[in-house]
């Protein structure tokens, strides 16, 4: 064993070093949790979360034109959806949308299969609910996003 | 014969798992224990098993890209990368030169990631718990870049067949050279934290050993094969996705053991670091999908397509009948075969080195049991 290395062993340097490193952390200013939900994360713009029925800001109305395009393209199956055709405008309107959240992997396919970007997947992520059914969406709830309880501090 | 006392020695048979947290997940061990030394090991699998091969055939191709992230979540984007590689061979298409470009990134990303997991958990395993904090800050990097890129954090179904999806964020190359600059001081600082750590090294050294020869003849591949002195990389060995265009090394151990394997990762982090640099620095420019029909319906045909994932040679085996699904998807995961060679490592190791037997393998459970 060489000199530098009993020195070494001996004084404890290699678990020294590590303890600097650990050391070196101690400062607040290094802190890097996020003390959710009172602090509430950035989320990406692209991030896929809870789904959402877009509507027409102006007039309220749906932009969804019940094409089914979302629910074929859905590896789950989970969209479920109905129309009816309007007689007077010869087009078919939007009746029911039901959106299955407790089966979606938020893998974004139906979102890419809408032609008129009307369902989109947006930034909320607090999806829990206290039941099954609540995990259920219907067309009401997909046009008016989740509304999670938030918590004061 | 006298009756046995308890001095004599007997067998004993212990269940390690499957909510053993070392398990890194839901692997049940049947152990045969002559006192502290493991004479037998026996893994129980399936735990996880939901099926995905058989998801697979009655999905259409577009539809079945989101499944194969859940198989080996913690580098979702190398399955997801694996199974579009199989589905354009299939359909004789190859992804623009800026999609493949932007596939490497992801990978290497991915890649970074999964050893930074493994990193933190197989230490947390053996007894330092720091790291684990240390190198989940680091991953929390690449995930934001996943998460402004694709839209999701772990499964991220980044990639399309014949491409991308979508198009790169605006600072999306200035954050990969700049977590590429930042990442090699945060493993010195592990290197100062871990490698030259006595009680580490006591821990790791001579641990598990797995020799090239026995790698071979398990199937054993990825980290594993390399600590044991092989130099095989299917990025080299055989080229996907461009990977013919970046300089890296690839680095390899001598002895086999569990702190080779250590070793071996930690380079590896850094050369995929490098590959990112480089691959951002020579993005081309172009578009990102090629044309791919709107119903992917590929010729009859069966094709094998592996990658190197993070953990080894990731195959993907797609049988298609002519139809919109694939008639059969088989993967080979690599923590399935590499887990193999648990038992070979084992005997005669003391039941708390099988901790750091099992973490140094790699596994990831829903891999394991698809
Ligand atoms: S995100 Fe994926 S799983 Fe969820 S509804 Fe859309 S297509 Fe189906
Ligand atoms: S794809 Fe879009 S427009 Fe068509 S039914 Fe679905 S939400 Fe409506």
């Amino acid at each position: 064993m060489s000199l530098r290395k009993f020195f070494r062993t001996v004084f404890l340097v290699d678990l020294l070093e590590g303890l600097g490193v650990t050391f070196r952390y101690q400062p607040t200013k290094n802190v890097c949790t996020e003390q959710y939900p009172a602090e509430r994360p950035k989320i990406a713009e692209r991030f896929r979360g809870a789904p959402r029925l877009n509507t027409n800001p102006e007039t309220g109305e749906t932009l969804c034109i019940a094409c089914n395009l979302c629910a074929v393209a859905c590896p789950e199956q989970l969209i479920v959806l109905a129309s009816e055709r309007n007689e007077k405008t010869r087009r078919k309107e939007l009746t029911t949308f039901t959106f299955d959240i407790s089966r979606c992997m938020f893998c974004g396919l139906c979102e890419d299969a809408c032609p008129v970007d009307a369902l989109e997947l947006t930034q909320d992520f607090e999806l829990a609910s206290y039941t099954r059914e609540g995990a259920i969406w219907d067309r009401q709830m997909l046009e008016e996003g989740p509304k999670p309880t938030r918590y004061k501090y | 014969m006298a009756e046995p006392t308890f001095l004599d020695s007997t067998e004993m048979v212990l269940n390690m798992g499957p909510q053993h947290p070392s398990t890194h997940g839901v692997l049940r061990v049947i152990l045969k224990l002559d006192g502290e030394r493991v004479r037998g090991t026996d893994c129980v699998i399936g735990y996880l098993h939901r099926g995905l091969e058989k998801i697979g055939e009655n999905r259409t191709y577009a539809m079945y890209v989101p499944y194969v992230d859940r198989a080996d979540y913690v580098a979702a984007v190398s399955n997801g990368l694996g199974f579009c590689l199989a589905a354009e061979k299939l359909l004789g298409v190859e992804a623009p030169p800026r999609a493949q470009a932007i596939r490497v990134i992801l990978a290497e990303l991915t890649r970074i990631s999964s050893h930074l997991l493994w990193l933190g958990t197989h230490c947390l395993d053996i007894g330092a718990t720091t790291p684990l904090f240390y190198t989940f800050r680091e991953r929390e990097f690449i995930m934001d870049i996943f998460e402004k890129y694709c839209g999701a954090r772990l499964t991220t179904h980044a990639f399309r067949i014949g491409g991308l999806q979508y198009e790169t964020y605006d600072e999306f190359l200035d954050e990969c050279r700049s977590f590429c600059e930042w990442l090699p001081p945060k493993l010195e600082e592990y290197d100062r934290l871990l490698t030259g750590n006595r009680i580490l090294i006591g821990r790791m050294r001579e641990v598990g050993i797995l020799n090239a020869e026995d790698c071979k003849a398990y199937g054993v591949t990825g980290p594993m094969l390399r600590a044991a002195g092989v130099k095989w990389d299917l990025r080299r060995a055989q080229p996907y996705s461009g990977y013919e265009n970046y300089d890296f090394e690839i680095p390899t151990g001598e002895r086999g053991d569990t702190y080779d394997r250590y070793l071996v990762r930690m380079e590896e982090m850094r050369q995929a670091a490098r590959i990112v640099r480089q691959a951002a620095d020579s993005m081309p420019d172009g578009p990102i999908m090629a044309k791919v029909p709107k119903v992917i319906k590929p010729p009859a045909g069966e094709v094998y397509v592996s990658v190197e994932a993070p953990k080894g040679e990731l195959g993907y085996f797609v049988v298609s009948d002519g139809s919109t699904q694939p008639y059969r998807v088989r993967i080979r995961p690599p923590s399935f075969v590499n887990l193999q060679a648990l038992d070979r490592m084992a005997r005669g190791a003391l039941v708390a080195d099988l901790v750091a037997i099992i973490g140094t393998i790699d596994i990831v459970l829903g891999e394991v049991d698809r």
